[in-house]
């Protein structure tokens, strides 16, 4: 157990120093969310409904711990491939979904940057003051969101194994997550079909908690639920990544798909 | 005839090698089906803040769209040269640099014209807007204008390209501004001024403000200012991108730095 913590430990870490590596590579994903953040504070502030600039200021901020995941997360295991380590860390005797796992989180935790930046930008430029109502809740609603969010890149990298252009597949999803998790747009405005997808994602449940922590509703359902989801995807992922080894390994198969 | 050779062969073969677009893994869910999604994204804010129609969102994405193809690949198909170490290989070659360059823009044009049009018909589909028939060859023309002046911009990203390494990086800020000034989601009247006098010179905001108008019953003879406008800002572009990119190949030649970034 505490070998396995120290792995998933020293693996985030490494991981995040990697990640933080390219000052350009950080300076999108300080900027990227920034953005969209941009579009939907002048169409929120121009609407007739100028009340949820709060609401979509922290929508904005979370939709950067998505980006950061999605498309990296689909294409980690290809990366591995491409850099011909895949065979290492398979065959190393660390249990392979303990060396995955930390780094999708790192993935998720680089979007905590650009969660900052589009705070700030909201401040900064559209006023919008971020009144947090309880603290605690609102400091473990991030950390919650970001372990579940990594979680669904752990998911998504073992789903993808098989393609050679995942990162296309991480990449579309992007945006269908972004509308229907509720970062920007309140899920009553979906059809009623939409929402049994919102409620199996994790994302959902941590925008929620950050949203609820922040503007004053109790925020420990979202988070429990969001934590919940974050480790279903996780035990999912190991049964998943488990068969796809065996099947690489019977059929010599590891460095092709 | 040569020239003529390169620029059409030439710009085709390089388009198909280096980008194995024409890989449906690629190809679908990055420029059919991301388009959509981003469509639906800006209808339901736009729902949400009560700002503008869906027709609004609708057109304006899937104009905006665009600068995917254009962009990205205008700049891999010359940077990406140096990446696959061919750019000395084709920067010895007698070829004039014009038909050279910008034959890689015609498929590129075409491309981004093809991802606008699938766009704005299968988004409008999705929502349920209603373009009277006769606008849609007109709308046809000012995306097809539309492309064209984004690849302009894509033509000045591949000068740059030349001589920073992160490309990729670079198209998706360039996008991202492109997002923000083009006017494809906030009108351009809600934005301050200054950011009023940057979209008057970019690639989209001309091109989307014709299409809006032709989608709303305006004939083409209102929309030709705009539609002129667009591709007069492609030409300045382009121009721009092709001496940047000649820019780079002189210095490349000159500190034998060709293919260093």
């Amino acid at each position: 157990m505490r070998r396995s913590l120290r792995l998933l430990g020293l693996g985030w870490l490494f991981h995040m120093k990697m990640l933080s590596q390219s000052w350009f590579n950080m300076l999108l994903e300080l900027v990227w969310p920034v953005f969209f953040a941009t579009v939907a504070f002048f169409m929120f502030r121009a609407g007739d409904d100028p009340k949820p600039l709060l609401y979509a200021s922290l929508g904005a901020a979370a939709m950067g711990i998505w980006s950061t995941t999605s498309t990296a997360a689909g294409n980690s295991l290809a990366r591995e491939r491409w850099h011909g380590t895949l065979e290492l860390l398979v065959a190393a005797p660390a249990s392979f979904p303990l060396v995955l796992l930390p780094t999708t989180i790192a993935m998720a935790s680089i979007g905590v940057y650009g969660m900052a930046a589009t705070l700030l930008w909201g401040w900064l430029v559209f006023g919008i003051e971020l009144t947090i109502a309880s603290p605690l809740a609102f400091a473990l609603a991030i950390p919650a969101t970001v372990l579940s969010i990594g979680a669904l890149g752990f998911l998504l990298a073992i789903a993808f194994v098989r393609f050679r252009q995942a990162w296309a597949l991480g990449n579309m999803l992007e945006y269908p997550v972004w509308l229907i998790s509720g970062f920007l747009v309140p899920l009553a405005l979906f059809p009623g079909w939409v929402w049994p997808l919102s409620w199996a994602l994790a994302p959902t449940w941590g925008v929620d908690a950050i949203r609820e922590a922040a503007l004053g509703g109790s925020a420990w359902t979202e988070i429990c639920l969001a934590l919940g989801l974050g480790g279903l995807y996780v035990a999912v992922g190991v049964l998943l990544v488990r068969r796809a080894l065996e099947a690489a390994r019977s059929k010599a198969t590891l460095a092709l798909s | 005839m040569n020239s003529v050779r390169v620029f059409f062969i030439g710009g085709l073969t390089s388009y198909r090698a280096l980008f194995g677009w024409l890989s449906p893994w690629v190809f679908v869910p990055s420029l059919l089906v991301a388009p959509i999604f981003q469509i639906l994204l800006f209808v339901y804010i736009g729902r949400s803040a009560q700002l503008e129609s869906d027709e609004f969102y609708v057109i304006g994405n899937a104009i905006q769209y665009a600068a995917v193809p254009c962009l990205f690949a205008m700049t891999h198909l010359v940077a990406g040269e140096r990446f696959q170490q061919t750019l000395g290989y084709i920067l010895i070659t007698p070829a004039k640099r014009l038909p050279l360059f910008v034959g890689r823009a015609l498929p590129v044009v075409t491309n981004g014209f093809f991802v606008s049009a699938f766009a704005l018909l299968v988004g409008g589909a999705v929502v349920g807007i209603d373009v009277p028939t006769s606008a849609w060859a007109p709308i046809a023309l000012a995306a097809a204008v539309s492309a064209f002046a984004c690849t302009g911009l894509g033509l000045v990203t591949a000068g740059l390209g030349l001589v920073v390494r992160e490309t990729s990086v670079l198209a998706n800020i360039i996008f991202g501004l492109l997002l923000v000034f083009s006017g494809s989601n906030v009108p351009i009247e809600h934005l301050p001024r200054w950011m009023q006098v940057v979209s008057a010179g970019i690639p989209f905001t001309h091109g989307i403000a014709a299409v809006r108008g032709l989608a709303d019953g305006d004939g083409l003879a209102d929309a030709w200012g705009l539609i002129g406008t667009e591709a007069l800002i492609g030409v300045v572009y382009g121009t721009i991108g092709y001496a940047l990119i000649r820019g780079a190949e002189f210095l490349g030649r000159r500190h034998a730095t060709l293919d260093r970034a």
